[in-house]
């Protein structure tokens, strides 16, 4: 089976954010970019999915040219071909879904895997948003999965369970924690995948639908009353509790 | 110019995000009007959302709809939108309206602003807070097309009971779904008898400091004297301790109940990303430089075994739950 799986570039989780110059987006100077952790996910489910049963993976990420990273990653994991659509720095979740979905409108994968968020926009957005631009059923926070002929059956996260679901194939499904546990790529991949080719491809001409008017730093408005640990101080707490915050 | 709020039923009424969102959308309408969609709903919803504000809601009913198939849900989402001349669609940020939401905006040409944490403007320009690099910053956004369509972080705005009378029920049949994609739900698996962390008003949640997973008790019995939820750090989850789902953080469930305790976790970056837009924080450590403190309202420096079994004892006193 031929499989699309897409993938992000986001700042590292350590990372202090500044807000840029621009008042409505971070200032990258200093920030580390790492491939989105959900979507290690995706590429390993892709690979299981080819080594069981045949067919290609092709890795897509849209951005700049930075993205050629983590398309570097996947091609190390091992990915057949790597795909660069090149856009700025992502503007919103539709124009970048428009531009995975004119590419599987092309290329006709049975299955397009994501990570079931980007940790940098945590817009949960793209997954539903490109099933509905194709047309295709999807299932959203996969935790386990079996594709049987031109079926697929997952379990997919909801809160307080699972719901187990299955469709036919082609569709759109994200990837959760717990799907498997994604390969480390060795260093004589990481080596071979510095020259292999990525193609490049233009973005979809659809046009964003929103825009950031402003960011600005959370300010923090916590009490920090920090007590010992007596007796005392434990009923403090409850009073605390009870009578100033009354949630208790 | 008008509201449609997706309202989402359960077995007592509407869940609670759904009536956050109704008082949501009552709070910037203005003028405009605001009407809710439901999929069979019965009269305890519509009495409910008549409570809450709502005059008439959008009744879909039939069996399909059961299954919550989100292709279709999302196309009568849509075609009810347009009919009311909506220019905002709000839903819940749970795991349905976050899987349908980005759909409804794809069909109505609508700008997406998803996990919003306030709302200003009015029904026809909506401009949203939203957290974003896990909290670290906060964007405003807004959409540049005439339509937005929004999901709400739970917990993050009040539902307000208006002591409204019961909303009129008006029948809605989208016209024909059948070229849209299915998806059958085969089953559905309840954690049964826990209380899961995404859903509930109270946590605690335990990290590296119960040393193993044979001391979880003393969280379970804070937990149970406040009728909270057990939550965990990925430390914990990682090493075996804890189920998954009890993760809070970047990777885990993004949670704002009304209080967070956090015993023996140090308040690492990534789990505070999931818990730091709770109302109130109470942190248990005993290293008093842990980074948790600085997001705390409340904080006892202290072992967790010595101070989290006088603490339930305590609160027990108070709640009389244990
Ligand atoms: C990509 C990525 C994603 C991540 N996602 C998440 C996530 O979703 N959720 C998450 O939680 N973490 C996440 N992490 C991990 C995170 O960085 C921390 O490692 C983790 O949160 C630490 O868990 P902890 O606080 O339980 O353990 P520790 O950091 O080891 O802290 C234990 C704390 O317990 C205190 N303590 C020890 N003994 C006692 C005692 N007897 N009484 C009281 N206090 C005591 C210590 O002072 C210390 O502060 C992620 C990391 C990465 C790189
Ligand atoms: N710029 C991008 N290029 C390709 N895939 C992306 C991009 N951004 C996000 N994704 C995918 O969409 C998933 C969900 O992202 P989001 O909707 O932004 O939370 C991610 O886990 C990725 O699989």
């Amino acid at each position: 089976m031929n499989i699309l799986v897409c993938i992000s570039q986001v700042p590292d989780t350590t990372t202090k954010v500044a807000v840029g110059a621009d008042g409505t987006s971070i200032n990258p100077a200093g920030v580390k970019f790492i491939l989105n952790p959900y979507d290690e996910f995706a590429i390993e489910e892709g690979l299981r999915l080819r080594e069981k049963h045949g067919g290609s993976v092709t890795a897509v990420s849209v951005g700049p040219d930075s993205v050629k990273e983590v398309l570097r990653t996947a091609l190390a994991m091992g990915v057949d071909t790597a795909i660069h659509i090149k856009d700025d720095l992502r503007a919103d979740s539709f124009t970048v879904a428009s531009s995975i979905a004119e590419l599987a409108k092309e290329t006709s994968p049975e299955l397009v895997i994501f990570g079931r968020q980007s940790i940098d926009f945590d817009s949960f957005a793209l997954p539903s948003m490109v099933a509905e631009l194709l047309g295709w059923a999807d299932i959203p926070m996969v935790s386990a999965l079996t594709v049987e002929g031109s079926n697929i059956t997952a379990e997919s996260d909801i809160e307080g369970g699972k719901n187990s679901v299955s469709c036919a194939l082609p569709c759109v499904i994200s990837a959760q924690k717990g799907l498997n546990d994604p390969r480390y790529p060795k260093l004589p991949d990481i080596m071979k995948a510095k020259s292999k080719p990525i193609a490049e491809r233009a973005a979809s001409s659809a046009q964003p639908r929103v825009a950031t008017t402003s960011m600005t730093l959370p300010v923090s408005k916590r009490l920090n009353k920090v007590l010992g640990d007596s007796d005392a101080d434990v009923q403090e707490l409850v009073r605390l509790l009870h009578e100033e915050a009354k949630v208790i | 110019m008008s509201i449609l709020v997706v309202l989402e039923s359960q077995a007592d009424g509407l869940k609670r995000t759904s009536c956050e969102a109704i008082t949501a959308a009552v709070d910037v309408a203005g003028g405009a009007a605001v009407t809710g969609i439901i999929f069979n709903g019965s009269q305890q919803h519509l009495a409910m959302a008549g409570a809450y504000g709502l005059t008439t809601v959008l009744n879909v009913s039939g069996d399909e709809w059961s299954a919550h198939p989100s292709a279709r849900m999302a196309a009568a989402i849509s075609e009810a939108a347009t009919k009311v001349g909506a220019t905002l669609v709000l839903f819940g940020a749970n795991s349905t309206g976050k899987n349908i939401a980005p759909r409804v905006a794809v069909r109505l040409s609508a700008g997406f602003l998803p996990d919003c944490v306030a709302l200003h403007g009015s029904a026809s320009a909506i401009e949203a807070t939203r957290p974003v690099y896990a909290g670290k910053a906060l964007v405003n956004v807004k959409s540049t097309t005439s339509t937005t369509v929004a999901t709400l972080r739970p917990n993050l705005f009040t539902a307000k009971n208006v002591g409204g009378s019961a909303a009129a029920s008006e029948a809605f049949a989208p016209s024909q779904t059948s070229s849209l994609p299915s998806l059958q739900v085969t089953n559905v698996t309840r954690n049964e008898g826990q209380l899961d962390v995404s859903e509930a008003d109270i946590i605690v949640s335990g990290g590296r400091g119960l040393k193993g997973p044979e001391h979880f008790n003393l969280v379970e019995n804070l937990a149970k004297s406040l009728g909270a939820a057990v939550g965990a750090s990925r430390a914990v989850v990682d090493a075996g301790w804890r189920p998954h789902r009890e993760q809070v953080g970047q990777t885990g469930k993004t949670v704002s109940p009304t209080v967070y305790v956090a015993c023996g976790i140090s308040g690492a970056v990534q789990h505070l990303a999931g818990m730091s837009s709770s109302k109130i924080i109470v942190a248990i450590n005993k290293d008093k430089d842990a980074p948790i403190f600085s997001v705390a309202d409340y904080g006892i420096v202290g072992d967790v075994f010595e101070v989290l079994p006088r603490l339930t004892t305590a609160i027990s006193a108070v709640t009389g739950k244990n």
